[in-house]
């Protein structure tokens, strides 16, 4: 049976008999609970709700009367300067650009890897997916002064990169990325691709199917859940990245956002109005994958972590 | 490039004539490039606008430049549109943030740099160019060199006596006030300790944070540490410690720190280390603080009226000895890349950046500098220029400020951090031990 | 980083049957097997564990980063006597690393209970969980963009609600504290997603029949639901103490690390990236944050490996 994976927003399995047993002296704790919980969602929204209030209101208004203050004029105008001023589109586009092979790759790399730790048995197998793992866990300055220097000695044509080394570079950016975080989805997948029986791939070798007939065409249709939940997570990771894209790629105007928006803030967002849009902004893309594919996140979070 | 900036990254000063920040925002504030590259490198064909793409080699000389603030951004393209036209060059700008710039420097010198750069005078420029990473341009100055004077070729000069920098500009750091406070209180420029003092205690007495403070980048209290220690100890000294000849646990050392314990409790310590030299320009701007020792960059922060309000005088003077000998007046300039795709265009570029003209452009846009070329026409210099250039003319010894005068990685590891704890802990028990902390790394760092 | 928590199993691992051997197979398909394994293997190696490496034989020698490797001076332990003995911030780090796991763990013990709470029979409980875990998908500098908007001296939202004049992220006495409060608003809501899958995992014939016996929802929690968290809870202290280790983002968005927010990590970066490096010194920082953090994460493995995968490749 394939490996399940816990669905966090199914109803808890706590017992029944729990609840209807005590339910007439539960309601009165019920209801604390109920106002706790409010309540500290309240104090946990409030942060980001400041962030939208402050982001709605011109500049002038608050500089005027202070930014807790209710009145004058709300709209969107801060978005529409920080978006245009800072030229965010085109953030966004080194974001894509830095993302998606990432996570792409990744996944394909990790996938390779998974596959033969799990499915076969040879000397190495466990020695190396635990240096997958421990890769993953390590600060990530812990390597960095090497890996700077090695970016730096490693030539690129200069049809790939006007520098010339892998420093400063997008193939640089997505490499480390991949390198990294191949740790984290070679672990996860190797332990979902364990559970698919046997006897598939089996009968396919029987048949005279290659090795690698039985990882396209068998082993990777039914690891697809774990991919798309993977995928949703990476994505995230490597959108919020910030330490390598600030550490190894010097040129401003290449960044991805999220390392972007420190440099930005300085000249473009130059009042907290146009920081609170600012920052919107960049995070609007992980809050749209949040509301859209929650489920997904959390279950590439929770995946294989309990096994039914 | 107004003013020096420390390694560990200065704030960018917000452009001319743009709102103002009246708050106080604790993340480093780094401006934004607008470089020459647009695109994606991946979607860009071949060559992108860095370095040497495109043109034929001998006509294009690149250019790296910090000059990321939107006033001396403007008038350096005056600079190089009247450059190109005089030397037929093509020249390509590439501009990154000013802090940025400064922070990768490093690498940037060992990668693919431009044909010229911009850069600053003093130990800076002569550490990066011991380290092979810059070209001599000695042939050059034996061309430009009757422009300038000695102090100025000296602060140009590596250690192997080849010169490597083409000064464009410099601007003096001073104390700077409003001269209607000063006239509706009938308060006198100081010219010794006493008088200063004085005049710090008269000012509290009627209201003003006397001196205004900010310390975010950690650079600029360095002035407020080099013109005590000229002052006191003389020039000599001065240099010698930050060279690391001699020794922070110097009685004289603590002398310095002795004097800025007394002066500490009037300025604007309140949030003082954290804030930015744009925002404490503002406070003088607003009357709420009588006086601020800072750059002459200070003026990019008032205009109109303001502008004509504003003066400033010599750090006073401690040690008759001495007297004010010495003016902190850090250079800026431009140097040749270790191996520049087009070395003949660059020197050329740069014998006319060394021309009057070039200077007389740059200074019609940003008259917050005054010219290191001495043949330059100073008849439009405005009143804080022209009394810049007699300070400067008047001064015996030039320095460039803490952070063009020692090594970049003991001034970030170590001065900063430690000029921010004396600030918060200046009691004389406190200041000793961090004294001889210091010097402990300062033996570490300055050995061979 | 997020994967610690797969590794622990609620409930019993089945055994599975071993893999199949590679001697049964053609050549060609051992050679597919090689290159798949090979090249991310290659990859991985190439830019996590040489540099790794490279950092521990950096932190033996003096180079500013400038010109080739004969430009390095080799100096034995030099820098580590510096650093333990005359560098101001390394002990303020390190304890500040201490306080920052310490404050974690809090952050773990609070997501652990809001995560019992929801775990039970709810309405709504959907949407506490949504808001709760939201900060988790955001960035930290976002986080730090965030809270600086509400800690700021003039404008936040702290100083103008409750009337305050406190300098929270620029008084060193207090500013390591507001991030924490930061990086905990995150860390809470991601720790009380791992407990909820692992509470749901737990069986139900074990709560039930400590329903049976009496017992009321604090012994059910101590007695019962807590031991059969075990796996989980090994997990998430791994997570907890590594997340200590790793906090940088959000320090270095702040101030760069300074002025009460050191890190052993911000010491590095401080050392490494910007005009002049001292190569060796930031690797020894560098070093001394790799060796505390495999003291953790090198027992964890072996525990987890042995316990899942017995002898090598048997299951």
């Amino acid at each position: 049976m394939a490996a399940t994976d816990v669905d966090v927003f199914a109803p808890s399995t706590a017992p029944a008999a729990i609840v209807t047993g005590r339910r007439r002296r539960l309601r009165p704790q019920r209801a604390v609970l109920h106002a706790f919980l409010i309540a500290t969602c309240l104090i946990w929204l409030a942060p980001l709700a400041w962030t939208v209030y402050t982001s709605l209101r011109p500049y002038q208004y608050t500089a005027d009367h202070g930014y807790f203050s209710v009145g004058g004029h709300y709209g969107f105008d801060n978005f529409t300067a920080a978006w245009n001023q800072a030229d965010l589109i085109k953030y966004y586009g080194n974001t894509l650009l830095v993302t998606v092979p990432s996570v792409l790759l990744t996944l394909m790399l990790a996938s390779f890897v998974a596959f033969a730790v799990a499915r076969f048995s040879w000397k190495f197998n466990i020695a190396l997916l635990m240096v997958f793992t421990a890769g993953n866990l390590l600060p990530q300055q812990v390597i960095i002064t090497p890996l700077y220097r090695l970016f730096l000695m490693i030539p690129l044509p200069t049809w790939m990169n006007a520098t010339g080394t892998l420093y400063d570079s997008y193939w640089g950016i997505i490499a480390i990325h991949v390198a990294f975080q191949t740790g984290f989805c070679t672990f996860v997948l190797s332990n979902y691709m364990r559970t698919i029986p046997h006897e598939l791939t089996e009968a396919a070798l029987v048949d005279g199917a290659s090795v690698w007939r039985q990882f396209w065409r068998i082993i990777m249709p039914l690891t697809r859940p774990a991919l798309a939940a993977l995928a949703t997570l990476e994505f995230i990771f490597i959108y919020n990245d910030f330490f390598w894209a600030v550490v190894l790629m010097q040129s401003q105007d290449k960044r991805p956002i999220t390392s972007a928006l420190l440099s930005l803030q300085g000249i473009y967002f130059t009042n907290d109005n146009l920081i609170a849009a600012g920052a919107l902004l960049a995070a609007l893309p992980t809050l749209v994958v949040y509301f859209t594919l929650q489920r997904q996140f959390v279950r590439g979070l929770t995946l294989g972590a309990t096994k039914g | 490039m107004p003013r020096s900036s420390s390694p560990s990254g200065s704030p960018a000063p917000s452009a001319v004539g743009m709102p103002l920040l009246s708050r106080r925002d604790m993340l480093k504030m780094v401006g934004v490039t607008a470089g020459a590259v647009t695109l994606p490198e991946l979607l860009a064909a071949c060559g992108s606008k860095k370095s040497g793409g495109g043109g034929t080699a001998s006509k294009t000389v690149t250019i790296g430049s910090n000059a990321s603030d939107a006033a001396p951004k403007a008038a350096y393209q005056q600079v190089f549109a009247k450059a190109k036209a005089s030397t037929g060059l093509d020249l390509q700008v590439n501009t990154v943030d000013h802090n940025t710039f400064q922070q990768q420097i490093n690498s940037y010198l060992q990668g693919t740099p431009q044909d010229v750069f911009f850069w600053f005078a003093g130990y800076r420029m002569q550490f990066f160019a011991a380290k092979g990473l810059a070209t001599s341009i000695s042939d050059v100055w034996d061309k430009i060199g009757s422009s300038y004077t000695p102090a100025l070729k000296a602060a140009s000069t590596g250690q192997d006596g080849k010169q490597y920098f083409v000064p464009f500009y410099y601007y003096p750091w001073a104390v700077f006030y409003r001269k209607s406070v000063f006239a509706k209180h009938g308060y006198q420029p100081a010219k010794t300790w006493d008088d200063y003092l004085a005049l710090l205690k008269q000012q509290k007495k009627d209201g003003y944070v006397p001196l205004a403070m900010a310390d975010d980048g950690g650079w600029p209290v360095q002035g407020t540490f080099d013109y005590l220690n000229m002052r006191i100890n003389g020039y000599q000294f001065h240099v010698d410690l930050m060279a690391g000849k001699q020794a922070w646990t110097d009685p004289k050392v603590m002398d310095v720190f002795n004097h800025w314990a007394q002066i500490l409790p009037y300025h604007d310590l309140q949030g003082g280390l954290a804030r930015k030299w744009e925002e404490a320009a503002i406070t003088l701007k607003n009357k709420k603080t009588a006086m601020f020792l800072l750059g002459s960059f200070v003026a990019q922060q008032f205009s109109g009226a303001d502008l004509a309000d504003l003066d400033f005088f010599a750090f006073p003077q401690i040690n008759a000895q001495f007297a004010q000998d010495s003016v902190e007046a850090p250079i800026d300039g431009f140097m040749v890349s270790r191996k520049p795709k087009n070395l003949a265009g660059a020197k050329t570029l740069l014998e006319y950046m060394a021309s009057p003209e070039a200077i007389a452009t740059y200074l019609k846009s940003d008259p917050t500098n005054i010219a290191a070329n001495t043949q330059a026409d100073t008849s439009n210099y405005n009143a804080l220029q022209k009394k810049s250039l007699e300070l400067i003319g008047s001064a015996q010894h030039i320095s460039q400020f803490m952070d063009r005068d020692s090594r970049p990685d003991f001034v970030s590891t170590v001065m900063i951090p430690s000029l921010q704890s004396f600030i918060k802990n200046p009691t004389p028990s406190a200041t000793s031990s961090l004294l001889s902390s210091i010097e402990k790394q300062k033996q570490a760092i300055f050995v061979g | 980083m997020a994967m610690l928590e797969k590794a622990a199993p609620a409930g019993g691992t089945p055994t599975r049957r071993r893999g199949r051997s590679l001697r049964s197979l053609t050549r060609r398909d051992r050679l597919v097997l090689a290159l798949m394994v090979g090249v991310p293997s290659a990859l991985h190696l190439a830019f996590v564990w040489v540099p790794a490496l490279g950092s521990i034989a950096l932190s033996f020698s003096r180079w500013e980063g400038i010109g080739g490797f004969s430009s390095i001076q080799w100096i034995k332990t030099l820098n580590y006597k510096q650093i333990f003995t005359i560098y101001p911030p390394f002990w303020p780090a390190v304890r500040h690393n201490l306080e920052w796991m310490g404050f974690l763990f809090l952050a773990t013990g609070v997501g652990l209970f809001l995560a019992v709470q929801l775990d039970k029979r709810l309405r709504g409980s959907r949407i506490y969980q949504s808001v709760i875990f939201m900060p988790v998908m955001l960035s930290f500098a976002i986080v730090g963009f965030i809270w600086h908007l509400v800690y700021s001296y003039d404008f936040g939202l702290i100083n103008n609600l409750f009337h305050t004049h406190v300098d929270w992220l620029g008084d060193s006495r207090i500013n390591l504290w507001s991030a924490l409060v930061a990086a905990s608003w995150r860390h809470v809501g991601y720790i009380m997603i791992i407990y909820l899958a692992g509470l749901k995992a737990v069986d139900a014939s074990l709560r039930e029949a400590a329903a049976i016996d009496g017992a009321n929802e604090w012994q059910t929690f101590t007695r019962v639901v807590f031991p059969a968290l075990k796996p989980i809870n090994v997990v998430v202290l791994v997570i907890t103490v590594i997340e200590a280790l790793r906090a940088f983002d959000l320090v270095y968005v702040i101030n760069k690390g300074t002025n009460g927010l050191e890190l052993i990590s911000a010491l590095v970066v401080s050392n490494i990236v910007g005009e002049a490096s001292r190569i060796g010194y930031g690797s020894a920082l560098a070093v001394i944050l790799l060796v505390v953090s495999l003291v953790f994460i090198i027992p964890y493995l072996v525990a987890y490996f042995r316990a899942n995968f017995g002898a090598r490749g048997a299951r």
